[in-house]
């Protein structure tokens, strides 16, 4: 018993070690070749609400057609952080590039090519999931507007509930219809912010093999906002954990396992939410 | 940074998108649609009974110059519901959360503008020509009969009602749902200032100076004009024209200086209240 713990205490000194290491490397690159082939870039990126940090420094950059997850418990910063790389929110300082646009002052340059989900939107409810999706279609400037509409219909099994309106609609099928909504436009970049919150394990699971689907077939690159750690086990090739605004760590999910000694991002993802790393190294 | 960078360039097509989305929406409601002509003719029908029984009492203004509280009415109702029916809109995507899909669209500002601009005239077209027509039915009076006067009251009724329009959504861009009741309200405020019901010269000498500072006085002058005098003012028409740019291009402005201001606070995401 005590062997293991040792082990694991030395395990998690050399995780915090590896962590500075990786923040030094990030930090000093080449940044302006980095963000020019990077899908997303995000540098030094700060989001201050009345002098309170919900982002605080931040830099990462994803590959294209990578698959990310961004892992965190409330308040982490993962909405406001995906929110930023939108658009959608101005950071207080720090630099957001997507498909080498600036954020959010060049976001008309890629937002056609860019597509999100999250549970803080929703369609409009009296409309029916054909008249939302083709209304969103027109907005993104889809070609064959009727066409995509039925492919989709199929991929997503929406057929037997496209002509009801959208307030009319179960949790899981809702989640399906923003899905569709979020791949109308063929996005080479998807955010996806909670795409399975609410939904029994069967549905998210068919959700979650849709992704990978899309993924795989499209090339797109993919941020997933998550605390469902199973979801970002099976799905990310790269996990970036954040607490408090900032990154705690990031690395593959199995260099995570074997670094923290543990067998689940689950236990991975509590050892840095319940600050057991720093308590160790303390101890140490 | 080119045009369509900046988010200036324009395209009609997006338009066309959210115009259909807020047709889908008016056509799958019916209080809706009632709502729209609800109001207007419980109005008209008030203040035509009153117009109606001061006439009898032997009123000479009202016995010379028929159809004065109506007309008022009338007009009131372009200025009134024209800005109601553009904030409505926009309230609509707040209500149904669909606002951050939409900021996070292709979809500019100006677009989105253009649309709540269109749908503002549409759902006054649906509320006030059955009024109109109701109007004429029950005191004999005809809005249409005003020909190009009624145009040129209306084009500066609609613009005022878009300017106020325009700076209410920007205010429920910035504060959220905090400031819906402000949708409801702000045009009151312009009722009595802008002497709807009664001459500027009514008003005290320095609310004097407010009344003319604002486009629909001229109109509702112009009207009085038109019906007590018989004569068509393009003069005042003109004047309410050039404050009605300054006007447009004030609450644009101000518009997207508080859209500015939502990404930096965030508000966006949350558009509760």
């Amino acid at each position: 018993m005590q062997f293991t713990a040792g082990l694991r205490s030395l395990k998690l000194v050399a995780v915090l070690r590896g962590l500075r290491f990786l923040r030094r490397s990030v930090t000093s690159g080449p940044r302006m070749d980095a963000q020019s082939t990077s899908a997303i870039a995000v540098d030094r990126l700060v989001k201050l609400y009345k002098g309170v940090a919900a982002v605080d420094g931040i830099t990462f950059r994803l590959a294209p057609g990578s698959i990310t997850g961004l892992l965190g418990g409330n308040g982490a910063g993962k909405t406001t952080t995906i929110a930023m790389i939108m658009g959608l929110v101005t950071p207080t300082s720090g630099t957001v590039s997507v498909l080498g646009a600036r954020m959010p002052d060049e976001r008309y340059r890629v937002l056609h090519r860019m597509n999100f989900e999250s549970p803080y939107v929703a369609l409009p409810m009296r409309l029916t999931v054909r008249q939302n999706l083709s209304v969103f279609a027109q907005l993104y400037a889809v070609a064959d507007i009727d066409e995509r509409i039925a492919a989709l219909a199929a991929d997503l099994d929406l057929g037997e509930f496209l002509d009801r309106p959208a307030g009319k609609l179960s949790a899981g099928q809702k989640t399906r219809v923003s899905l569709a909504k979020a791949l109308l436009n063929r996005p080479e970049i998807l955010l996806l912010d909670e795409p399975t919150a609410s939904l029994d394990p069967d549905t998210a699971d068919w959700v979650r093999e849709r992704l990978e689907h899309y993924r795989r077939a499209q090339g797109a690159t993919v941020l997933l906002a998550s605390h469902n750690m199973t979801e970002v086990e099976r799905l990310c090739e790269r996990v970036i954990i954040m607490k408090k605004g900032r990154i705690e760590d990031d690395d593959t999910p199995q260099r995570l396992l074997a670094r923290y000694g543990r067998e689940t991002l689950e236990e991975v993802f509590l050892d840095v939410a319940r600050g057991r790393a720093e308590q160790h190294e303390a101890a140490q | 940074m080119n045009v369509s960078d900046s988010g200036l360039d324009f395209s009609f097509n997006r338009v066309a998108a959210m115009v259909r989305r807020y047709w889908y929406l008016l056509r799958s409601s019916w209080p809706r649609v009632l709502d729209l002509i609800y109001w207007p003719t419980v109005q008209m029908l008030m203040w035509g009974f009153l117009q109606l029984y001061v006439a009898q009492q032997g009123g000479g203004l009202f016995m010379r110059a028929s159809g004065v509280f109506i007309g008022a009415v009338l007009l009131w109702d372009i200025l009134f519901r024209g800005q109601l029916g553009f904030s409505i809109s926009f309230l609509e995507e707040m209500w149904s959360h669909n606002l951050g899909n939409l900021m996070m669209s292709p979809l500019r500002p100006v677009e989105f503008i253009a649309a709540l601009m269109i749908m503002s005239i549409v759902r006054l077209a649906i509320g006030m020509i059955p009024v109109t027509l109701l109007a004429f039915a029950f005191f004999g009076f005809n809005l249409w009969s005003l020909g190009l006067a009624l145009a040129a009251f209306f084009v500066n009724l609609i613009l005022t009602s878009w300017a106020i329009g325009i700076f209410v959504s920007g205010l429920l861009l910035r504060n959220g749902m905090g400031a819906e009741s402000m949708a409801w309200t702000i045009m009151f405020l312009f009722l009595p200032l802008t002497c709807v019901y009664y001459p500027v010269t009514v008003l005290p000498w320095y609310l004097q100076y407010v009344a003319w500072s604002l486009p629909p006085t001229y109109v509702f002058e112009g009207m009085r004009a038109l019906l007590i005098d018989h004569v068509f003012r393009a003069d005042l028409m003109v004047v309410a024209l050039a404050f009605n740019v300054v006007l447009f291009a004030a609450a644009s402005f101000a518009f997207l200086k508080l859209l500015q201001s939502a990404r930096v606070q965030g508000s966006l995401l949350q558009t509760g209240e």
